[in-house]
């Protein structure tokens, strides 16, 4: 949607009369932007580049000082091995969530995609839990994870199994965390193939009926097709979402057991709100920006590599 | 919808389909049913095995010691005022600038606005150390505007609202403007009222994230009578696992999930509609 007034120029005269709007650019037309672009430059934009600058200080806690100190906090960061596992164990984090947001939500919305009142209501049960706060989710989690007295060890034991060590185990709190988050947030997923299987026209399967598809020759030639710019969002969504991860991680775990589930976001946490190190804390959320940035990149110009090709 | 129950309109296979989603469901709802019922258990007995949750006695003691001791209800408040704050700076600027950026032409505007979008490029861990640092220096820490302010920043609403000011056709300001109203009232009288719908979606995606939101209010409130409800709650569970209080802790947590379930039941229909409406714009 482009201006049609704005195309045609300055030459064009335009009517002006003293106390009406007129059509065409006009210095007192910026006023209804101004009051938002002053937030986003000084909440948004100035922090961004204060940022860049914190992050090549290094700072003294002791009398308030800081001096510049060029790349050497990154350089310390990348032989920081705590930090480099929290690179690890986030992106480990977004692999095993990601496809599984991407896989169970378009499995939940293909099945809930009707009209009756059963499937809204399980599409109001599957989208419930999004609305709760971190906090609470994992205090739910907590009681179902529990070493002893959880409710899944419960199981386990009434079952005579081996109880699993799900937040005291370095190989499954990572784990632990992707069950819970994936638990709080597939509605959102669901909710955009939803908003997109509903876009599809309906003609496209009624031929399809008429030619006897399968129900998979239908979703593979017809449905998939479809929604592949949502796929696309989606996927992108969540690879950038599941890289902030932060509440559940410090909530459930502390980042432990020995940092095996300590993401970025807690790194920079405790680094900069707990040991008072900005600068290097600054350093990180730069690292993490820019890992972001490019993993979301990446992902785009693969996938339109591929809907075109 | 009617083509895809063409499809799914196919006896066996859709009821065992049908089955299992019931089923997940189920399991779905399994560990917020076992919290409720931990809450209102005694925390002696819990301290001794959670499996006493299946038999009684129960107790709404929690409950009642939620009233006589906890920081809770001044939590809610605190969660009340920043997340009513957030909502309404949000729907204020959003409007302002998605009216601005849709139809208010000034020079440089369509440069500006691809800057304004590129800000949603950037998370707020990115920037969240030196606006920690601003906040310090201004030493506005621990009151509500430092909480409300960074919220407002967010470029999804101007783009939100930039885009349903741009389809809604020409021909209705045009009249308007030849009626010789000013540019404010055109807005005002004119085109606002048109943007409800889009108001909605915005109000109840800002409400619920400042609601929700954890890591800026976490590091800014400090003191315990400004935490919201969130950081609150989330401050009483740091030794869950060997707290004696563990019936308590549910307690708090159901009561604290209390109001945005009671939200959710109520505008069900409306978060839905403004999640699939959102996902298409």
């Amino acid at each position: 949607m482009t201006d049609v007034t704005l195309s045609s120029g300055k030459a064009t005269a335009r009517p002006r009369r003293p106390s009406g709007a007129s059509i065409g650019p006009r210095w007192t037309n910026a006023l209804f932007v101004a009051p938002y672009l002053v937030f986003y430059l000084v909440l948004l934009v100035y922090p961004l580049f204060k940022g860049i600058w914190m992050s090549m200080l290094q700072s003294d806690m002791f009398d308030d000082t800081s001096k510049f100190s060029g790349l050497a906090n990154y350089t310390r960061l990348f032989n920081d091995k705590v930090f480099i596992g929290t690179v690890w164990n986030t992106t480990l984090f977004v692999l095993m969530t990601v496809p599984v947001f991407v896989v169970i939500g378009l499995l939940l919305a293909l099945a809930l995609n009707r009209s009756d009142r059963t499937a809204a209501t399980l599409r109001a049960i599957f989208f419930g839990t999004s609305v709760m706060s971190v906090t609470i989710v994992t205090i739910i989690w907590q009681m179902m994870y529990m070493p002893d007295n959880g409710a899944i060890n419960g199981v386990m034991r009434f079952l005579g199994l081996q109880p699993i060590p799900f937040i005291t185990s370095s190989s499954l709190a990572l784990v632990a965390i992707a069950i819970c988050t994936i638990w709080w947030i597939i509605g959102l997923p669901m909710m955009l193939f939803l908003a997109a299987l509903q876009q599809i026209p309906g003609e496209l399967y009624e031929a399809a009926a008429l030619d006897n598809a399968s129900r998979s020759r239908s979703f593979w030639s017809i449905t998939l097709p479809s929604i592949k710019r949502t796929l696309l969002v989606v996927i992108i969504f969540e690879i950038v979402a599941q890289f902030q991860l932060f509440g559940q991680a410090w909530l459930l775990t502390r980042g432990g057991p020995n940092n095996a589930s300590r993401p970025i976001v807690l790194f920079i946490y405790e680094q900069g709100f707990r040991a008072w190190n900005l600068g290097y804390a600054a350093a990180a959320s730069e690292v993490l920006f820019v890992i972001m940035a490019i993993a979301a990149l990446v992902q785009f110009f693969v996938s339109r590599k591929r809907v075109e090709g | 919808m009617a083509a895809s129950e063409h499809i799914v309109g196919r006896g066996i296979g859709n009821k065992l389909i049908l089955f299992t989603v019931v089923l997940v469901a189920v399991i779905w709802m399994l560990p917020i049913a076992w919290a409720v019922i931990l809450s209102f258990k005694s925390n002696a007995e819990l301290m001794i095995s959670t499996g006493s949750a299946f038999h009684p006695p129960y107790t709404i003691k929690n409950y009642a010691d939620i009233f006589q001791t906890s920081g809770v209800f001044r939590w809610l408040w605190n969660s009340t005022v920043v997340s009513v704050g957030v909502t309404a700076g949000i729907l204020i600027l959003s409007s302002l600038a998605g009216y601005g950026f849709a139809r208010a032409e000034f020079k440089g505007r369509d440069v500006i606005f691809v800057l304004v979008l590129l800000g949603l490029a950037v998370p707020e861990q990115a920037v969240i150390i030196a606006r920690h640092q601003m906040f310090s220096d201004l030493k506005m820490h621990n009151t509500y505007p430092a909480i409300i302010l960074p919220g407002l920043s967010s470029a999804f609403g101007v783009f939100l609202m930039t885009q349903y000011f741009k389809a809604i056709p020409k021909d209705i300001d045009e009249a308007a403007m030849l009626d010789n109203a000013s540019r404010f009232k055109i807005f005002w009288k004119v085109l606002l009222p048109l943007t409800i719908p889009a108001q909605a979606t915005l109000g109840i995606f800002s409400f619920l994230g400042a609601w929700n939101d954890y890591l800026w209010p976490l590091i800014s409130a400090t003191k315990p009578e400004m935490f919201t409800i969130t950081v609150g709650i989330a401050s009483t569970q740091t030794n869950f696992a060997q707290s004696e209080g563990l019936g308590f802790l549910m307690a708090q947590a159901v009561f604290a999930g209390l109001p945005v379930f009671i939200v959710y039941l109520f505008f069900q229909k409306y978060i839905v509609r403004a999640v699939a409406g959102a996902a298409i714009s």
